[in-house]
């Protein structure tokens, strides 16, 4: 993984999830070190997304290393009509690693194609966030114990949905049963389903939340988003259908566990964030080691 | 037969013949390959010929001029089939049938507005997939698929 930049989450084998996830794991334990000092890493934000960048920054900021960059293009080069390619360029002589998002898809496949560093996605559209994928893996395996031959119920919007689509892809190297309850506007493109009946794996599409869940081992639930819907009227009708309540989770497994990739707006009940079940802030703290593990096996540090 | 076949579309002396362009393609191959903005060579065309390969076909036939590698490209693209002669003197000097790339560079625009390659300038690149004669592209940057119907190729 050394010097090899991280655009999509299929840039990684099998192997190499399992690799991040060992390092994340040590990096767990041992969360303060300086295993990045004297490194500078640049986080270009074309487009605002707090909660990733504060990620990213926090995992450099414990290893001891320094951060470049900027938060959003307005405030940036780019405003005055500077090519992605000139400001990459720029900032490969400032960096040893640049991590960025930016709205347009297909952005870090390119910026990776003319960088000499190597690239972070940290999101390029509605394309590929593969960070936020690694720390669904670890999340899973960490409450989980392993990743194989586990049932993952996908809820929400699973049309346009790219965490669910990369965790889909990343997860048919460990044996998974897919659960996928969504509205009829928002299943699981054929192109995915597809991609499972190739490869022997076994799902079943449902519309129906509470009842599909109780044999579950993992929960991810995503935000059904209004702008999604071409007739208001359908979203009426389906947008409190897909919230998970406590409720719900009776009957359900011990080791059930609930992610969702945040920002939460009403898709999980605030009274679920009591049940033990509810995993999605303990989610967010393993990205920070996750992102640990991936900046530092690309620097050849791990 | 032949002979009256030679009537349809008049022989040319020096250049290239199209063959084996599907019908409802013909504008579309005469408009990727400029054919309508050349001022010098006589060009020829005729269309809704019975083919046994496919309902309907066209033939072109344009005087002095001789196609490239990403000329053929392109005609791949919407005529996976179609057969090229070379022409010197009345005489067929070379055949060439296209073969469909796996691979097209700075040839098709990607469909997806949101694509970086709309945005900067950059060469566009895609994996060709073929479908049974049924071309779509798929792009290396954005990753989406740019189908038959929206495929616009870049001049
Ligand atoms: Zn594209």
């Amino acid at each position: 993984m050394k010097n090899r930049s991280l655009v999509s989450i299929d840039d990684y084998t099998k192997e190499e999830y399992l690799e991040i996830l060992r390092v994340a794991a040590e990096f767990e334990k041992n969360p303060v070190q300086n295993i990045l000092e004297g490194r500078v890493v640049a986080t270009l934000f074309f487009e605002p997304s707090t909660r990733t960048r504060l990620s990213f920054e926090s995992a450099v900021n414990y290893l001891g290393g320094r951060i470049i960059g900027f938060t959003d293009a307005s405030s940036s080069s780019v405003k005055k009509g500077e090519s992605l390619k000139d400001t990459i360029l720029t900032v490969c002589n400032y960096s040893d690693l640049i991590v960025m998002r930016h709205p347009l898809e297909g952005s870090a496949k390119y910026a990776s194609e003319v960088a000499s560093v190597p690239i972070i996605n940290a999101g390029d559209g509605a394309n590929q966030h593969p960070t936020q994928c690694l720390l669904d893996l670890f999340s899973i395996q960490k409450t989980q114990g392993t990743l194989e031959n586990l049932t993952i119920s996908m809820v929400g919007d699973l049309k346009y949905g790219r965490t669910v689509h990369s965790l889909l892809m990343a997860m048919s190297h460990f044996n998974p049963t897919f659960k996928f309850i969504s509205p009829v506007e928002l299943k699981m493109p054929d192109e995915y389903k597809m991609f499972l009946d190739s490869k022997g794996i076994k799902y079943e599409e449902y519309l129906d939340l509470a009842e599909n869940i109780k044999d579950s081992d993992i929960i991810y639930m995503t935000r059904v988003q209004r702008e999604r819907f071409a007739d208001p009227l359908e979203y009426e009708k389906v947008k409190n259908v897909y919230v998970l309540k406590n409720d719900m989770l009776e009957g359900t497994k011990d080791n059930l566990r609930i992610l969702h990739p945040l920002p939460r707006v009403n898709e999980i009940d605030t009274d679920v964030d009591g049940n033990e079940k509810a995993y999605y802030f303990q989610q967010a703290q393993n990205g920070v080691y996750a992102r640990m593990a991936i900046m530092t096996k690309m620097l050849g540090l791990k | 037969m032949a002979e009256k076949k030679k009537l349809s579309v008049s022989a040319i002396t020096n250049g290239t013949v199209i063959d084996h362009i599907p019908a409802n393609k013909l504008f579309t191959v005469i408009s990727i390959l400029g054919l309508d903005k050349l001022s010098e060579n006589r060009m020829t065309f005729g269309t809704n010929f019975r083919s046994d390969r496919f309902g309907r076909k066209a033939i072109i036939k344009v005087s002095k001029k001789f196609f490239e590698q990403s000329d053929f490209d392109k005609i791949a693209l919407v005529a996976p089939k179609a057969k090229l002669n070379i022409i010197k003197e009345y005489e067929v000097v070379e055949k060439w049938e296209v073969k469909v790339p796996e691979e097209i560079i700075a040839i098709a625009k990607c469909m997806n507005p949101k694509c970086v390659t709309n945005h900067e300038a950059i060469a566009t690149k895609f994996k060709v997939l073929n479908d049974d004669g049924k071309i779509s592209l798929k792009c290396n940057y954005c990753q989406k698929i740019t189908t038959q119907e929206y495929m616009e190729i870049i001049k």
